[in-house]
């Protein structure tokens, strides 16, 4: 494939509401829909990048900090995710301990490492494999979301569990950062634009679209 | 800027690019089939679909997801009972309870994904489908179609049913617990909006907008 393919080297583009093509560089906004338009999403990697080192960052807390504290009869007690998972694996839940271990702790690592990958593989404007990358980020995009699991696990318990004399369980910090690191490697593969992967294909020699 | 258009640009051949890779791609119509759907040749990314009855489904699926939206709010998800004494808590009640426990995002982060925004879905696709329906135009339809589309990844019932589920699953070994109505509804509720966002296409959309009045 060669540049002919390429709506960027027409100075056209299709509108991310409507589909519409136009050309950013004489119509500012679509004219069907009024969308602002432009080649490439402004400022991509910068934004994935800042987003991504951020979830990188707060992916510790989120593994540290207890994500529960139980108060009953038998003492006070501190899980984090990992305590969890290994709680239910002894206790037999295997299926269920491996959809936690799985949503919690392994999709956000690979969805952030993988998106590690993209963006230095974007940067070092490499042209391997551009199909199996492109499925990837859509495979991203896909699986993001589950990561939640253990928020709404958490808030479930907390709500059901308190009974005063008995039992009480109290969400801890670790929730906090673990629901930012869901949000924030969310935003960060949003942010993130597919189209530069084949940017490399179409025009091997360095140039780069941008606006 | 790129240099004179290689492709000769056709005003009569109507041109789509493909959003993932920026391929140019002819947009075919097949008036006789009634629904089908066209993939980038290039990068398999969907490109567009079409579906001949699509605004009528869509609409009717999105009332019955508001009203389910409704059911699932007002009733309880899961009921604990220990030695007689039980508790139970719907969706809100979980986000206050969170919010008494000083974790006022995380509390904003489960309310807005499990239920606010797929009310604002459904209340957006019904502004923009019941208009067309009747052949006029929508007001602020853009501003909308771009508000719904800006929202969707944001909507996590199939998530959240599973989480239900796992806390369950936990909580048993801890007491009797009592799956209430509300699971029920979630359930039905993830169906439905899955088959919403299959059947909102942006190409058809958009062409009702042109046929209809202004």
């Amino acid at each position: 494939m060669s540049a002919p393919y390429q709506a960027a080297a027409t100075g056209k583009t299709a509108c991310p509401n409507c589909g519409l093509l136009g050309s950013p560089a004489t119509e500012p906004a679509c004219l069907r829909c009024g969308t602002p338009l432009h080649l490439r999403k402004p400022n991509s990697i910068q934004r994935s990048w800042a987003l991504l080192i951020a979830a990188f960052v707060l992916y510790l807390p989120a593994n540290l900090l207890p994500i529960m504290e139980t108060r009953s009869l038998f003492g006070p007690q501190q899980d984090t995710i990992m305590s969890g998972v290994a709680y239910m694996w002894s206790s037999g839940s295997w299926v269920l301990a491996s959809v936690v271990f799985i949503a919690s702790i392994l999709v956000p690592l690979l969805k952030m490492l993988s998106l590690t990958v993209l963006l230095v593989s974007v940067q070092r404007r490499s042209n391997r494999q551009p199909l199996q990358r492109t499925k990837l980020y859509r495979f991203l995009e896909l699986i993001g979301r589950w990561s939640m699991l253990d928020v709404y696990v958490v808030t479930i318990v907390v709500a059901l569990v308190q009974f005063q004399s008995l039992a009480t369980i109290r969400p801890g910090a670790g929730v906090i950062a673990f629901a930012a690191v869901v949000v924030l490697s969310m935003l960060a593969t949003q942010a993130f634009e597919p189209r530069l992967i084949w940017d490399a294909v179409d025009n091997p020699a360095p140039k780069e679209i941008t606006s | 800027m790129p240099n004179e258009p290689a492709l000769p640009v056709n005003k009569d051949v109507a041109l789509t690019a493909c959003h993932e890779c920026d391929l140019l791609v002819r947009e075919t119509d097949r008036p006789d089939a009634s629904h089908y759907s066209a993939l980038c040749p290039r990068c398999g990314a969907l490109l567009y679909r079409h579906s001949r009855h699509s605004l009528e489904h869509t609409l009717a699926l999105a009332c019955a997801c508001l009203v389910l939206l409704v059911v699932a709010n007002t009733f309880p998800v899961v009921g604990l009972n220990i030695q007689g004494q039980r508790i139970d808590t719907t969706v809100i009640g979980a986000a206050l309870q969170l919010w008494r426990e000083d974790m006022l995002a995380v509390a904003i982060l489960v309310l807005v994904t499990t239920t606010l925004t797929p009310l604002l879905e459904m209340a957006a696709v019904i502004w923009l489908v019941l208009p067309l329906m009747l052949g006029r135009r929508p007001p602020a339809f853009a501003r909308v179609f771009r508000v719904l589309q800006a929202a969707h990844p944001w909507a996590m019932v199939e998530v959240f049913l599973l989480g239900i589920l796992v806390a369950l699953v936990k909580l048993s070994h801890l007491a009797e617990v009592l799956p209430g109505p509300a699971m029920l509804c979630f359930g039905a509720l993830m169906l439905l909006l899955t088959a919403v966002s299959a059947l909102i296409e942006p190409r058809d959309l958009w062409r009702a907008w042109e046929e209809a009045r202004e």
